[in-house]
């Protein structure tokens, strides 16, 4: 394993009562770059995220994560019992302890700090996620693993979504491991897509992939042309809030 | 340590079984409060019905082996509390069903085993409903020192257990031991229910846990706040329900559940008002 090398995962198999969830999967997911794996319902996405955190035991194959790897994760499904009465602000220090400072930034860069003393169960699906990211940022992440990150998120706030996350590595510099199915918005934001349906179709840059084969045949034709989607020019973008604001020097 | 002992009763006024009770009463609901909103956050009341109403097979353990009833309760409990947890890792089974298996289970083998020992005289009602006026001093020392020691525990590892209860997968992610800490809730559960069992009855103990903790809720932004909410309703049930039950008369367990049932439909008008 090379130094730039945060995670890596060879020929991965999972059996489950007679049935293989995970063929032959190798991954390797190195400081920084953004990748998305991609693929059918029931294709194993979530399952092999749960294996390359180590929460569950693949059958054969072998994972290995740089010591002390810290991830910042985002379930595909948290969904917080009203019973259990949980503002914004304690849920960040959930796990761990933080400093008011740490979680005001946080929650700033994700633009949720307005949302500090609210009950997390009235939040909406975006704002809960953008709570749940600030949360993983908290950690300090080397690693984030996020599971269908724009679930429940309204289609304007996915592209502001993949945005922020774009953003994220950015600024944090951490690798990005997320599972997606949009797969319009997932093409232009990201570095690497794997194409997953129990064993890896293919993978590599988001142009290739489209092209191939593999790819064709999971998810059809009508598909391959979302590149032209992403290669026109918005003159404007929106914000957090829904906001509409002017791209870098944008001319309406 | 004589002179000191006798402060503390002095002090405390121990002498006066009234007292007595009430000191009994108090320390009692400092625990089931916040251990109480565990049970309800992780809607597991039927595990304190379960495991109290296997306390009967515990004090008929107890009279049969000669050992601290108390201490027989507690075994007890742990089996129930660990059969509990091997048969809920079988998704076959569901969780409601294998707790009231085990609760009419227990119950049926205890009413068995105390009928079959004709040698001793056992008063039933005072175990179903407990007797916290015949509460003693050494009774109040199980009580603190034990209900301490749970305190201690719970505090200790409080942002953890808290953690497995908003989200098992999202705490496992973030390194938090999620198997070691689900045995330890069911040991603490087991413990407290065993302290309060002699005071409060078999019957009753479920709803020290739970009835406080709910009426709790409508006032809470947080779990802490929560927390101490049924602390503060505990005292005043304790308080209203010894006081109810020299005024008219009846049994004390019974007037402190009613008072805290009280607390918890005012606290819903009010929330219900207030919103």
């Amino acid at each position: 394993m090379d130094k730039e090398t945060l995670l890596q995962a060879t020929d991965l198999t999972l059996r489950r009562a007679g049935r293989s969830l995970l063929q032959q999967v190798s991954l390797t997911v190195s400081r920084g770059e953004i990748v998305t794996i991609i693929g059918p319902n029931g294709a194993g996405k979530t399952t092999l995220l749960r294996v390359l955190l180590g929460m569950v035991k693949a059958t054969s194959g072998e994972v290995t994560r740089r010591p002390k790897l810290q991830v910042g994760y985002l379930p595909q499904r948290v969904t917080i019992d009203p019973i259990l009465p949980l503002n914004v602000r304690r849920m960040m220090t959930l796990t761990a302890r933080y400093s008011e400072p740490e979680i005001t930034a946080a929650l700033q860069l994700t633009g949720a700090e307005y949302l500090m003393e609210s009950p997390v169960v009235n939040l909406s699906g975006g704002e809960f996620q953008r709570v749940m990211l600030a949360r993983a940022l908290l950690r300090n992440p080397e690693l984030l693993v996020l599971d269908e990150p724009v679930q429940g998120v309204d289609y304007l706030g996915e592209t502001e979504m993949y945005r922020l996350i774009g953003q994220i590595r950015d600024q944090y510099g951490c690798a990005v491991l997320m599972v997606s199915h949009d797969l319009h918005v997932v093409m232009a934001s990201t570095d690497r897509v794997v194409c997953l349906d129990h064993h890896i179709c293919c993978q590599g840059h988001p142009a290739d992939v489209s092209a191939h084969p593999e790819y064709l045949r999971l998810f059809g034709q009508g598909e391959s042309g979302v590149l032209a989607v992403y290669s026109h020019h918005h003159d404007h973008q929106h914000n957090l809030s829904g906001e509409i604001e002017a791209c870098d020097g944008g001319h309406h | 340590m004589a002179s000191f002992m006798a402060g503390v009763t002095e002090l405390l006024a121990l002498d006066d079984f009234f007292w007595r009770a009430f000191w009994g009463g108090m320390g009692i609901v400092m625990v089931t409060g916040p251990l109480g909103c565990f049970v309800v956050w992780k809607r597991m009341s039927y595990l304190g019905d379960t495991m109290s109403h296997s306390a009967l097979l515990g004090i008929a353990l107890g009279f049969l082996l000669g050992i601290n009833l108390t201490l027989g309760v507690l075994m007890v409990a742990l089996s129930i509390a660990l059969l509990l947890f091997l048969l809920q890792r079988r998704e076959e089974l569901a969780s409601d069903a294998i707790l009231g298996t085990l609760s009419h289970a227990a119950l049926a083998l205890g009413v068995l085993v105390i009928s079959m020992m004709t040698w001793v005289q056992v008063d039933l009602m005072s175990y179903l409903f407990g007797d916290l006026l015949a509460v003693a001093v050494d009774d109040l020392c199980s009580i603190y020192a034990g209900g301490g020691l749970v305190l201690m525990v719970l505090l200790w590892f409080w942002r953890p257990l808290l953690a497995i209860t908003v989200d098992e997968e999202l705490a496992e992610a973030e390194g938090v031991a999620v198997i070691p800490l689900q045995l330890l809730f069911m040991v603490l559960v087991a413990v407290v229910i065993a302290l309060a069992m002699k005071m409060i009855g078999m019957l009753l103990v479920t709803a020290l846990l739970i009835i406080p903790a709910t009426a709790a809720r409508h006032f809470s932004r947080t779990p802490e706040q929560m927390a101490l909410g049924a602390v503060l309703v505990g005292w005043v049930s304790v308080s209203g329900g010894l006081n109810l039950s020299m005024l008219w008369n009846v049994p004390t367990g019974p007037a402190i559940v009613t008072t805290a049932v009280v607390i918890f439909f005012l606290s819903l008008f009010a929330s219900l008002r207030r919103s």
